[in-house]
């Protein structure tokens, strides 16, 4: 471990750091007796419709396991970065929020900032490594759905935020609603594919289409205001690591070297 | 600066816990949307591979789950942050990062 006492020199980041566990074991903790996630069970969609969301997932993961391999080999900050937001997409997508106004519980993903930071190949993989120890250990999801939902909350959550962080700052849209417009997409596009799956495989002999819109339409009361809760901490983070890390958004090609006068 | 944040995490603990008492019941959208529509359409969701959903031990896993999620954000945020391990290919380029 480097530099493992440096940090103690330091008052602010060690009581930041005790505030932070302090907030994740409370989220993790108190609303666990009274609500449960929201990641597609063991046993939801048909065997077939299971198989084919696995066979779609693979390639992502795939291709994301080579990326990390050699953006790891030409960058050393690399893996601390991955494992950071690997904590990160872990911890705030078994985190339930309570929503008033819709009397329900749901969890952001967190992949729209993952996808931002470690670009959406790399982030399909973190988020991948997050649902399967979901669903081993934490009773949240399932290993027969891990397929459905890598493709729903890594692959949408994880291209959306990025395409759509990439497409606002190209026209020079500030970094912070650009980050807060990506992590609002990255959820909504999760639960536009979890409607997608889960209509899909259900259906039966029902037609697909007005299936669907039943489902998304259910979702909209608590993804909505998770969504905008999503976009502000995306901003938020961005925001974050552009002010003590400029050179790390700029060497992941968040920004460019010259917005910063690197 | 830190005691507001500390006094604001608290009040948004008592408020949340408030509601979830109050309701005694908010399900997730697991149980109010996709375990609903999979019941109407004949699909009933089965027993997790390994099922901590008994009694308080899924309280536990959580809460094992959650001290090692913010344990490694937070050793790898100090990594990133305050000890500033750097970008490129050799640490020795990196301002300000020292190699113990």
């Amino acid at each position: 471990m480097r530099n493992a006492n440096c940090g103690a020199r330091n008052g602010d980041p060690k009581s930041s750091g005790s505030v932070i566990l302090l907030a994740t074991g409370y989220w993790l903790l108190a609303p666990v007796q009274v609500s449960y996630a929201m990641h597609i069970s063991e046993g939801i969609l048909p065997l077939g419709w299971a198989a084919l969301w696995f066979f779609v997932a693979t390639p992502f993961v795939a291709f994301g396991l080579y990326r990390l391999k050699k953006l790891a080999a030409a960058d050393l900050s690399f893996k601390p970065l991955v494992g950071l937001m690997a904590a990160v997409v872990f911890i705030i997508s078994c985190m339930p929020v309570p929503v008033p106004s819709a009397g329900t519980c749901s969890h952001p993903c967190g992949t729209g900032i993952a996808g931002i930071l470690l670009g959406p190949a790399v982030s399909v993989v973190v988020a991948a490594a997050a649902l399967l120890i979901q669903a081993l250990f934490l009773a949240h999801g399932g290993l027969s759905t891990l397929g459905a939902n890598v493709v729903s909350m890594g692959v949408m959550g994880s291209f959306a935020g990025y395409l759509t962080f990439r497409a606002l700052r190209s026209v020079k849209i500030n970094m912070a609603i650009a980050g807060f417009m990506a992590g609002l997409f990255a959820d909504w596009a999760t639960y536009l594919a979890t409607s997608v799956e889960l209509a899909s495989g259900i259906r039966g002999d029902s037609p697909f289409l007005p299936l669907f819109w039943k489902i998304l339409i259910a979702f909209i009361p608590t993804q909505l205001p998770l969504g905008i809760l999503e976009g502000a901490m995306t901003a938020g983070m961005v925001v974050l690591l552009y002010k003590k890390r400029p050179d790390l958004l700029v060497k992941m090609g968040v920004i460019k070297a010259e917005e910063v006068g690197i | 600066m830190r005691s507001l944040v500390i006094v604001l995490f608290s009040i948004v603990c008592y408020v949340s816990v408030s509601f979830a008492i109050a309701a005694e019941k908010w399900p997730g959208v697991d149980e109010s949307v996709v375990e609903k529509y999979a019941q109407e359409h004949g699909r009933e969701a089965h027993e997790p591979f390994i099922n901590t959903d008994q009694g308080d031990l899924l309280l536990f896993v959580f809460l094992l789950a959650g001290t090692i999620g913010g344990f490694a954000a937070g050793y790898y945020w100090r990594v990133l942050m305050v000890e500033k391990y750097p970008s490129g290919k050799n640490k020795k380029t990196a301002a300000g990062f020292k190699d113990n």
